[in-house]
């Protein structure tokens, strides 16, 4: 599955734009990603929301995702 | 458990309609209490010494001959709280109470708690500070340039590869975009670059903040606070005094305007702290100076942008450069910017990217979708030159670049169902675009988006024994929850809206519930709501059946009375709501819904605003003479909250464009923290607000629900920035447009 970062997400992946990870859901995305990129740990204590064809979601852990999903990484967002 | 959470496209009886307001009576004749209306006995009063300097070394505090005076009970410093160094919440606290630096002019040094007024500002008096000033700087730009004061040591620019090694103002640069940037540029006919300025606003709500706090010996306290988010303020406090968040109870007052202002905490931990150590309740209300000074204002901006399009009004690239001034601590607010800028446009090759820098200025917060507004000042302002340069109307050449359904947005993922097409054409058909102008009088049209978030959420549904409905509910009222959530629960149970009564409740009677912010209220409190009212329809089931002695299957649960169906039970009178909770104490005991979600998949939201302002060319003076505001709202639960948030963002937005400025002297310091100073509009300086609400439905949610709250302050800016164009004949590129502004460039047009 291809994951695509966006923001400073991309800073600390090395400057890549996207990944190819294998997950079933949104946790076990996170926990990889932070195992193949230590530097992402900065973003994940300021939280990271997760994309999943096009639905932003930001602290579900359970979401499943398809195998064929549009996956984007997007720093979390604050609202008014 | 995990509800589909799917639009059903249900009909409604009772949602959509203009029920009474259940908070109206109450507000209307001073019954509602608000973050100054309750006391204690024994409270005391709380005040703050704040630092006159923009950015000064502290290097003696003398609290002495101020404890020492009679009638204070408590003297804070920073020294009397814990030591949170390195902890992730060390900003926030130290933004409560200065450290070895103030860093803006009304950061607080210290705090006391005394028996009246008089005595506690005699003995602010009394307290010496001695301060080494450093030089300062005020100004975004500024604040980048080699050798400006570096605000703080120990930030270092986060989303550069490789990591800095020196710390800089530059506290975060963010990068959004797809496509080939310059191949798009070549590939236009006609290139406009602009650069843009906006002031720092307040959110301007007209009550301060106040609290009453109360901490015991026991370690348990209590505070009564006006919050959007009591909740996330008991959590901060705790973290930040090392107390227990369940022995800390929060209860949120009404709440006189919030607008992303009151989601973080400013005083409260300091009220807390005072009453600890004072053993007697402790009472805060902010100055008017105050809240000007020391909460939480948006950012001023820099920005550069760049358009390029085809003759046919086809955009073949876009580039935002945005420099956002986050205050004294960092913050991500250039990075929203840049995620927002060109999210209302299907753009193939697309680059933004965010400086998030400190100043020597208060800490920032949300306003109302926040970062967004200034963005679209300086892209839709440029997409009207850009539809001018082409010959294009500026309503034809955004609908002709509108993002849909199936557009890959700027900042990433791909849209679903979204509203800037259908709001566009709405404005484009609205007679409003067909009014005749007079003399001196422009108009102007602009665009806005905002994301919408849900979050954690949690509803209580209580029936009683005489069948009313009692909703407790996590989300606080900033703009119709109870009346919202009321009409959710009268419309799954089958019953009048009368019937229902919901409360705002305190933090150790429900579970957590995130901020009321990212107009996440109607979303996921609406969603909570659906799913407790049907958690306790199937226990009303259940009590029915056990009421006939027949099988729960053969009931049904319709208009707000189980039926029995089926040909051997069909013949039984139907029990209404009102039966079965007489009954409940035989049949199991209360009877009650609940369900606790994480809300996700809000929909994003869309606006498009169309602005009639007249000019006058010999002083520069404006008068916005019409205003219409055209925005999805997925499902309006209740329309006229829905048009009152659309109005009420349309007026903040206005007030922003031309006259609120937060204005430093070159000393640092702010020459205006009053509203005689800081002009918002009032209702003699606007028109009536008009609005159409379209519903195009969220997915995601079994209403369709999109927030609504903050998207009608986006386009505001740029709406009047382009109406003034055409009224004018010039282009203001910097926020406000006050009349000097107007006036001078007026001038310089006319040579």
């Amino acid at each position: 599955m291809k994951v695509s970062l966006t923001g400073s997400l991309r800073s600390a992946a090395g400057g890549i734009d996207s990944i190819d990870i294998v997950a079933e859901d949104i946790r076990e995305l996170l926990t990889k990603v932070l195992e193949r990129y230590p530097r992402m740990e900065e973003h994940m204590d300021t939280g990271i929301a997760v994309s999943i064809n096009g639905e932003i979601y930001r602290d579900n852990w359970r979401k499943k995702i398809p195998q064929d999903a549009e996956v984007f990484l997007l720093p979390r967002l604050q609202g008014g | 458990m995990a509800h589909d959470t799917s639009f059903t496209n249900q009909n409604f009886k009772v949602v959509g309609t203009r029920v009474n307001r259940p908070d109206g009576m109450d507000k209307v004749t001073g019954r509602a209490k608000y973050g100054a209306d309750l006391s204690a006995p024994g409270q005391l009063v709380g005040l703050f010494l704040r630092s006159p300097h923009a950015h000064a070394r502290i290097t003696k505090i003398d609290t002495s001959r101020a404890e020492k005076l009679s009638g204070v009970k408590a003297v804070i410093t920073s020294a009397d709280l814990p030591d949170l160094t390195n902890g992730a919440q060390l900003d926030v606290l130290e933004n409560c109470m200065a450290r070895d630096r103030a860093l803006y002019d009304g950061h607080a040094v210290a705090a006391v708690a005394a028996i009246d007024q008089q005595t506690a500002k005699k003995a602010l008096k009394l307290i010496k500070v001695s301060y080494e000033i450093l030089p300062h700087v005020t100004d975004v730009d500024e604040a980048m340039k080699p050798g400006a004061p570096i605000i703080k040591d120990n930030i270092f620019t986060s989303g550069v590869d490789p990591k800095p090694k020196k710390p800089s103002n530059i506290s975060k640069v963010s990068e959004f975009g797809h496509g080939d940037i310059d191949a798009g540029f070549k590939a236009a006919d006609v290139i406009i670059e602009k650069s843009y300025k906006t002031e720092q606003t307040h959110q301007g709500y007209i009550e301060p903040h106040a609290c009453l706090a109360t901490v015991g010996p026991d370690g348990s306290g209590e505070l009564w606070v006006t919050t959007q988010g009591h909740y996330t303020y008991r959590t901060a406090c705790a973290a930040l005094l090392g107390m227990d968040i369940a022995k800390l109870k929060v209860t949120s007052s009404e709440i006189g305007g919030g607008f992303g202002g009151k989601t973080h905490v400013w005083v409260e931990p300091i009220a807390l702290a005072l009453s600890r150590k004072a053993n007697r309740p402790v009472k805060i209300v902010m100055t008017r100076d105050e809240v000007f000074r020391a909460t939480g204002p948006t950012c001023s901006t820099s920005m550069d942008i760049k358009i390029g399009a085809r003759k046919d009004g086809t955009i073949t690239a876009a580039s935002s450069v945005l420099r956002y001034q986050n205050g004294a601590f960092p913050a991500t607010w250039a990075m929203l910017g840049a995620m927002t800028s060109w999210a209302c446009y299907d753009l193939k090759n697309v680059h933004s990217i965010g400086y998030d820098v400190l100043c020597n200025r208060p800490k920032t917060a949300a306003y109302r979708a926040p970062s967004a507004p200034m963005a679209a000042f300086g892209v839709e302002s440029t997409m009207d030159l850009v539809a001018a340069e082409i010959g294009m109307n500026p309503v034809e050449f955004r609908i002709k670049n509108a993002a849909k359904e199936g557009t890959r947005a700027s900042y990433g993922p791909t849209y679903g169902p979204i509203g800037i097409g259908p709001t566009l054409e709405a404005a484009k058909n609205h007679p409003h675009m067909k009014a005749k102008l007079g003399k001196n009088q422009g108009r102007g049209m602009a665009c806005g988006f905002w994301f919408n978030f849900g979050g954690q959420t949690c509803v209580d549904l209580n029936i009683g024994s005489d069948g009313t409905v009692n909703l407790a509910l996590g989300t606080v009222d900033v703009g119709g929850a109870r009346a919202s959530m009321s009409l959710i629960a009268a419309e799954e149970l089958g019953i009048p809206y009368e019937q229902v009564k919901a409360n705002v409740a305190d933090t150790s009677s429900l579970g957590h519930n995130d901020t009321t912010e990212g107009s996440r209220g109607t979303f996921s409190s609406g969603m909570a709501t659906i799913f407790a009212a049907r958690d306790a329809i199937e226990e009303l089931r259940k009590r029915a059946a056990m009421m006939w002695d027949i099988p729960v299957e053969a009931v049904e649960w319709a208009e707000g009375e189980a039926s029995a169906v089926g040909s051997e039970h069909g013949n039984l009178p139907a029990l209404s709501l009102a039966d079965i909770a007489k009954r409940a104490a035989s049949t199991g005991g209360p009877i009650a819904g609940h369900n606790e979600v994480v809300a996700d998949g809000a929909g994003v939201s869309f606006a498009s605003h169309i602005c009639d302002i007249e000019v006058d060319p010999e002083t520069g003076g404006t008068k916005v003479i019409r205003y219409t505001v055209i925005q999805d709202a997925g499902k309006a639960i209740h329309p006229d909250y829905v048009e009152g948030q659309f109005q009420g963002g349309a007026a903040q937005g206005i007030g922003w464009a031309l006259n609120e400025e937060y204005i430093y002297g070159d000393d640092g310091r702010l020459q205006n923290s009053g509203f005689l100073d800081y002009r918002i509009p009032v209702c003699s300086d606007l028109p009536f607000i008009d609005t159409e609400i379209l519903e195009i439905p969220n997915p995601n949610h079994p209403y369709g629900i999109r927030g609504v709250g903050e998207t009608s302050i986006v386009p505001p800016l740029a709406a009047i920035g382009n109406a003034l164009s055409n009224a004018a004949g010039v282009r203001m590129d910097h926020t406000p447009m006050s009349p000097p502004r107007i006036l001078k460039a007026i001038e310089e047009a006319n040579g």
